[in-house]
């Protein structure tokens, strides 16, 4: 997922951001009582130097975090960018959440793995300017040249005339200047804060259980709304009779509504899977959910329904109940028909037609649902002339023009207010809570909180799609390499990535698509794409090398050094040095070769997704007879690591999840019912599943940095399978591989 | 009305006696910390203690409450200084910090009923917690630093 903000234009903007001393705005005045969310003592006036920051004549700095906080930690990591060009003491700096402004904070979008990367340089120059304006307020203040005003740790310094004064002092004539352009950014090789790991900064608040999340905001008069949803894709509301459940206590209101009027156009993450909602409303979380039990709500089927799409594009969305079963013969019915090519090199037919060996494989995915702990929620208040809406959202500018069209109201006249979220995982790129709280708030004329249950949250998803793909990898009679091929499909999008490696490494090179069209709603899910093919294509390189009579690093440093030397066509999008650089270290840093790691079934896997590149080679045992991964080590090529600790996290955690999400994570359908509803049937990874130890390496180079939140997750899929190959001598074509494992009687 | 001690303050709350303690926390004495994950005590993100021991709150209700001290992630240290809250801080834990108020909450038991638990202990004694970002390998330092700070002279 590719942001569309044009940088050239968030430049220009944030440029605008400069002067006047504005008066402290406390946009989460109304968040919740009795938590103040300056430091004491905090002076009420705050010189705006430019949007980020803020400077107090006391020199008190707050730097304003611009983007959606989700656990990948840029509540930190993004105001460090700041602190460093700015010269400002790490440790007592104030931290805040910043306002939804995307004129002075650019285009505040988390998702794609972008946050780092998209702010890198106009973070920089934030702070670089900045401090470029408070040593001229200095230079004018004193009588002496710019060049002669240094600073250190937020103070001014005038060495000749022995002059020094704080930040704060100047504050207030430097937000009077205007912005400086071209401003010379700090030499890497001086950074201070940014390569040093900091805490995160809300890490106190989050272990004393303070009310950072959208699903603890709370307002004077405040409602609770839940929606009862279709229990199948595919239904939709027939009638329903409320009259028990408005008997019940706590009860304001039932009702039905749609969420975008017909002929509506929706932009690209304005999805809707059930348009027509049945809400419940009412004073309480428990009193809403027990009389939604009381409803008596009929369904039928839905049929096709016509979505009108931005630039006025229609797309059907097929009605019908699917079922995984049925699903999964569908997919074996396309995959036999001729598909869509999307890159071909060379002459594949015939290089397959004289294979002396042709190995064909087929892998298969399910759909993922994201079950972010905290569940989906929006609190709105939509009023005559304005609307304030809060909650954990990963893109505040996708869904503002929307609701202002929903609630016909200017943009400018809707705050969206952006919490802590208890995960993301790309769901919460997607719009539809956000317009439900609202289009219900406008309703009932009232402040509401909109709540999904776990329930409603896991069968009501925006998933990860099912996916399959073939390939087929050609062998000359000395088991060189002579032609591959992928053909990848899936419900309702495939995820063929055709100009990612191996393409540029083989001569005769085919990629081919299809899709099948469905109901089930799908979208973002940590690379969705490429989690599907890290496990696919990654365990079919393993397989190839394996016939080849090669070691599978060795294999892919061969396929990526020709990569490299002599490219097979022009569009290969990633650097294939980087690519081997991971590959390289990670097999320095496990030891790849060493005796003693015989013990382990390894398994190995890089993938390039999001700008960075990652390999992993995880180290299973068997524990209580079962498969057990209890060592990984991790290769990062990700450029400047801005917070080492904290991207050290990120790179475990998603080692976990994808441990988790390869060996159980699986939705299936029964007649368009999802069958896992709770975590009590949806299997989560957990505390005895996880590794022992994740040693993370980084390469070092000081390109500019890149995200962390994607690429980490696809390679530990392919990484898995491996290993499991290497303790059972069966390889795992399926996920979530636990259901092969089960058909195992001796692992 | 129900009368419940709550991290050593009283509170008559006007509820139903059988909604789950969760609820009459977050709605009723606006003490969100703990939290909804998943309503059928399969995730550990509502623990709480009740007369010292680790219940999942969404599915206690508030009458099993009456007469006993409950105490929440709010009421667990005075200044944010449990040794386990000091840990957590210190090893950086957190990702999105959703499931960490029960994390802490389930091993604040483990860690008073088994001073010094191996990374065994810790994998049973946390096996109702899901992290869904997966921070399992932090949490486990961080109980390990912590029971070397209860060893030390903490709590």
């Amino acid at each position: 997922m590719e942001t569309k903000q044009s940088r050239r234009s968030f430049l220009r903007s944030s440029a605008l951001a400069g002067g006047g001393l504005m008066l402290s705005f406390t946009w989460l005045s109304g968040f919740t009582p009795g938590e103040p969310t300056d430091a004491p003592g905090i002076a009420k006036e705050w010189a705006e130097i430019n949007g980020y920051i803020k400077i107090t004549p006391d020199n008190i700095i707050k730097i304003l975090n611009p983007n959606p906080e989700f656990g990948q930690n840029v509540m930190t990591s993004l105001p460090m960018i700041i602190a460093e060009e700015l010269d400002a003491e790490w440790e007592k700096l104030v931290v805040e959440m910043g306002p939804h402004d995307n004129v002075k904070l650019g285009p505040q979008f988390t998702g794609g793995s972008n946050s780092v990367r998209m702010y890198w340089k106009p973070l920089r120059e934030a702070g670089a300017a900045a401090r470029q304006m408070l040593r001229e307020a200095a230079a004018q203040t004193w009588g002496v040249p710019l060049e002669e005003v240094t600073t250190k740790a937020a103070m001014l310094y005038h060495e000749k005339s022995g002059r020094s004064g704080t930040y704060g002092q100047f504050s207030s004539r430097a937000s009077g200047i205007p912005v400086p352009k071209g401003v010379k950014l700090k030499d890497v090789q001086r950074f201070n804060v940014v390569r040093n790991s900091k805490k995160n900064v809300e890490g106190s608040k989050i272990v004393s259980g303070k009310p950072l999340f959208g699903i603890d905001y709370k307002q004077e008069g405040m409602l609770i709304a839940m929606i009862e949803h279709p229990p199948a894709f595919g239904m939709k509301l027939k009638s329903f009779d409320a009259s028990d459940a408005l008997k019940m206590p706590g009860i304001k209101d039932v009702l039905s509504i749609p969420l975008y009027p017909d002929g509506f156009e929706q932009g690209g993450f304005d999805t809707r899977t059930f348009n027509d909602l049945l809400v419940v409303v009412g004073k309480t979380t428990w009193e809403v959910m027990q009389a939604r039990k009381k409803l008596k709500v009929s369904w039928e089927p839905s049929g096709d329904v016509k979505n009108k799409m931005g630039g006025g594009r229609e797309v059907t969305i097929p009605g019908g109940l699917e079922s995984t079963a049925t699903q999964l013969e569908k997919m074996k019915e396309y995959a036999a028909k001729p598909a869509q090519q999307l890159r071909k090199d060379g002459d594949p037919e015939t290089a397959f037609k004289n294979a002396a060996q042709v190995i064909e494989r087929t892998y298969h995915a399910p759909f993922l649902a994201h079950n972010c702990l905290e569940p989906m929620n929006f609190f709105a208040h939509v009023m005559d002339d304005r609307a304030v809406v809060a909650g954990p959202l990963q893109a505040p500018g996708w869904s503002e023009p929307t609701l202002a069209k929903l609630l016909n109201l200017p943009a400018d006249k809707i705050d969206i207010q952006m919490t802590r979220m208890g995960g993301g995982f790309g769901l919460r790129a997607y719009g539809h809570y956000i317009y439900e709280a609202a289009v219900i708030s406008k309703k009932i004329k009232a402040p509401v909180k909109l709540v999904y249950t776990r329930e409603d949250d896991m069968t009501y998803g925006i998933y990860r799609p099912m996916y399959t793909a073939t390939y087929r990898a050609a062998l000359d009679a000395n088991k060189n390499l002579i032609a591959f091929h992928v053909k990848g499909g899936g419900i309702p999008e495939h995820a063929v990535h055709a100009n990612r490696f191996p393409a540029g490494a083989v001569d005769n090179y085919l990629a081919e698509s299809w899709q099948i069209p469905s109901n089930i709603t799908i979208g973002a899910f940590r690379a969705p794409r490429s989690n599907f093919n890290a496990a696919s294509e990654q365990s079919f390189l393993d397989e190839l090398a394996e016939v080849m009579g090669k070691d599978p690093i060795d294999f892919r440093l061969e396929l990526l050094q020709r990569a490299k030397d002599n490219p097979v066509g022009k569009n290969n999008d990633y650097n294939a040095d980087r690519y081997a650089g991971v590959l390289k270290l990670v097999k320095e840093k496990s030891g790849w070769n060493n005796p003693e790691n015989k013990k382990y079934s390894r398994g190995v896997a890089a993938y390039f997704c999001h700008a960075s590149y990652v390999a992993h080679v995880v180290d299973m045992v068997k524990k209580d007879g079962q498969p057990y991964v209890e060592r990984v080590f991790s290769a990062a090529d990700c450029g400047i690591v801005i917070n080492p600790d904290a991207a050290i996290n990120m790179i475990e955690g998603a080692v976990v999840d994808g441990i988790g999400n390869a060996l159980y994570g699986q939705l299936t359908l029964t007649n368009g019912a999802p069958d896992q509803q709770n975590f009590s049937q949806y299997r989560m990874i957990r505390f005895n599943e996880a590794p022992k130890k994740i040693e993370v390496h980084f390469v070092q180079n000081d390109l500019d940095p890149t995200g962390l939140g994607e690429p980490p997750f696809p390679p530990v899929f392919g990484a898995v399978a491996g290993a499991l190959y290497k303790m059972t001598g069966k390889r795992f074509y399926n996920q979530p591989f636990i259901t092969q494992l089960n058909t195992l009687t001796n692992v | 009305m129900i009368t419940l001690n709550i991290n050593k303050k009283t509170y008559n709350v006007d509820v139903d006696p059988n909604t789950p303690l969760l609820w009459v926390l977050r709605d009723h004495i606006n003490l969100v910390g703990t939290k909804y994950g998943c309503g059928v005590a399969q995730c550990g993100a509502c623990v709480v203690h009740l007369d010292g021991e680790a219940v999942r709150s969404c599915v206690t209700k508030a009458s099993r409450a009456a007469g006993k001290k409950v105490v929440t992630i709010e009421g667990l240290s005075e200044n944010n200084d449990h040794p386990l809250q000091k840990a957590w801080i210190e090893t950086d834990v957190a990702q999105c910090g959703y499931c960490q108020a029960g994390q802490i909450m389930s091993a604040a038991v483990l860690l008073r009923e088994n001073k010094n638990p191996t990374d065994e202990d810790i994998d049973v004694g946390m096996a109702g917690n899901i992290c869904r970002c997966g921070t399992y390998l932090r949490i486990r330092e961080a109980i390990h630093l912590a029971a070397e700070l209860q060893k030390k002279g903490g709590k």
